[in-house]
């Protein structure tokens, strides 16, 4: 039986990508790397884990590395934060666009400069369009579930491509948790082997990342796009199926209260276990506030966040990521446009908040609450509102 | 003239579906760049005097494309479905026997 225990969430993301028994982790060892990969490392040098460990010289070169090795048919997985995962930009758009079912932990961090360790989402946010499935974790057990999840889902014939499991610096990624680890054996079940339709190999040449002109480009990214789409279906017959197995549900979209609720709070990643207790303490004080918690990101589940918000008059959205010169949070942005067309849709106000690491504590979240029935009656001159900065 | 190895296709690139594209648009078939009219964008065509060319075969070894053959008769000639109008075998041949001339609309 799988028992729980105390583990720092890196750690045990570590731990997960060896019960999804990879075949090859890449990864650059220095900042802003966390223990996942260190942890890999160890589970590597000290034969728990029979696994190619392949140190490089920088991120950009360890997802070069986890494309030729997912091209082989080896089930791959890295894991990186904020300026890393900016230096895998490109890369990242081609192990998608080559369909490569590589997953990537990837532990969320602000973005230089100034120089910052800790969490926000601009790194996130900076690779929304790469093509890559992606969602938000909200404490180390999700992120365990779903890193073994994501090569279910990624690996899938259907489906092909890879997966990032966002989860927050420090506020995740350092902190130690009560967390269950599958068996081995049930992982085993759960997850199949990688059976690659294309692999690499001399035996059946093919051509990888070969030259396409405009008479086809176009025919390709649209074939990727509605795989991508498509991914959804396979995700949640993926969190069925693990619900049925390990007993933990995960759905595109959580609802957290929301009965009645006519303000509802919106986060992604860690925050939403402190907008959880705040939704209480307020719902104790009488106060119709719900929250609801969007874990999908990419493919972006626009039929279940419309059927969640629906019914409410105020939806408060909190982003971690400014978009300079734009429409303020990248969340909020993209939730105001998934509710444009609907007849019936709350007013939507958006925060900004928790940059680099600044908490967000539960009276933070009541007076963001309170703001925010004001400024939905009220309206603003302004796109979104910036949450808590000094004047 | 040798002749252009053009297999027959069900359909060419330029009318695939985006449902009929290969996974990650890999490329399942060994050399079927072969398929590729390369020659499609010259402007200038290489053409040989006979009565010039001494069958040295250096335009051959030249040729970029790797596009001109030899006839049976033991002369050398661009295949105009690769041969891309770069004009570097009329530069080359050491008899002046290639002229490029102009294609035609
Ligand atoms: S013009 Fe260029 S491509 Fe054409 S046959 Fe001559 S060398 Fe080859
Ligand atoms: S280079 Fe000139 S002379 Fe030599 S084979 Fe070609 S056409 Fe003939």
């Amino acid at each position: 039986m799988a028992k729980r225990v105390g583990l720092e969430v890196s750690v045990a993301v570590g731990d997960a990508a060896k019960l999804a028994d990879v075949d090859v982790v890449a990864a650059y060892p220095i900042t802003p790397q966390t223990h996942i990969v260190e942890h890999l490392a160890e589970l590597v040098a000290n034969g728990e884990l029979r696994a190619a460990y392949i140190p490089v010289e920088s991120e950009h070169s360890a997802m070069s590395a986890c494309l030729g090795a997912s091209a082989v048919g080896a089930r791959t997985f890295t894991a990186t934060a904020s300026q890393g995962l900016e230096l895998m930009h490109e890369v990242l758009y081609v192990a998608s666009a080559l369909r490569l079912p590589i997953v990537m932990a990837v532990v969320n961090r602000a973005l230089s400069a100034p120089i910052s360790i800790w969490c926000d989402h601009s790194d996130a946010m900076a690779v929304r369009d790469s093509g890559w499935i992606q969602m938000f974790v909200e404490n180390g057990q999700e992120a365990v579930d779903n890193v073994i999840c994501a090569f279910r889902i990624g690996e899938d014939r259907r489906v092909l491509l890879p997966v990032m499991i966002h989860l927050d610096g420090f506020s995740l990624s350092h902190v130690i948790e009560p967390i269950i680890l599958p068996e081995q054996s049930e992982v085993a079940r759960f997850l199949p082997p990688y059976d690659p339709p294309l692999p690499l190999d001399p035996e059946k040449p093919v051509t990888v990342g070969a030259f396409a002109p405009p008479f086809i480009y176009t025919e390709v990214k649209w074939a990727q796009e509605m795989t991508l789409e498509g991914a959804k279906e396979v995700i949640l017959e993926c969190w069925r199926e693990f619900a049925n197995t390990f007993g933990r549900h995960y759905s595109p979209v959580e609802s957290y209260r929301t009965e009645g609720a006519k303000v509802l709070l919106m986060t992604m990643g860690s925050l939403s276990e402190t907008a959880m207790v705040a939704v209480d303490k307020m719902r104790d004080e009488g106060k119709e506030v719900g929250l609801i918690k969007l874990r999908l990101w990419r493919p972006f589940p626009f039929a279940e966040l419309r059927q969640a918000v629906r019914d409410a008059e105020v939806l408060i959205v909190l982003d971690r990521a400014l978009s300079f010169g734009g429409p303020g949070g990248p969340v909020c942005s993209e939730v105001k446009a998934a509710l444009y067309r609907e007849a019936r849709r709350p007013e939507v106000v958006g925060f900004v908040g928790g940059l680099g690491g600044r908490d967000i504590s539960m009276a933070d979240f009541e007076e963001m609450v309170n703001q925010g029935i004001k400024l939905a009656e009220a309206g603003s001159e302004r796109e979104f509102e910036i949450f808590g900065v000094r004047e | 003239m040798a002749k252009a190895k053009v297999k027959p296709k069900a359909k060419a690139e330029g009318e695939l579906s985006w449902k009929e594209i290969e996974i990650g648009c890999f490329i399942t078939e060994p050399g079927n760049a072969t398929e590729f009219r390369t020659g499609a964008w010259r402007s200038r065509k290489p053409v040989v005097d006979f009565s010039k060319c001494n069958k040295c075969t250096l335009c051959y070894y030249y040729c970029p494309d790797g596009c001109i053959a030899k006839t049976p008769e033991g002369y050398f000639v661009a295949d105009l479905f690769y041969c891309k109008g770069c004009g570097i075998c009329a530069e080359e041949c050491p008899k002046d026997a290639i002229t490029m001339v102009e294609e035609e609309k």
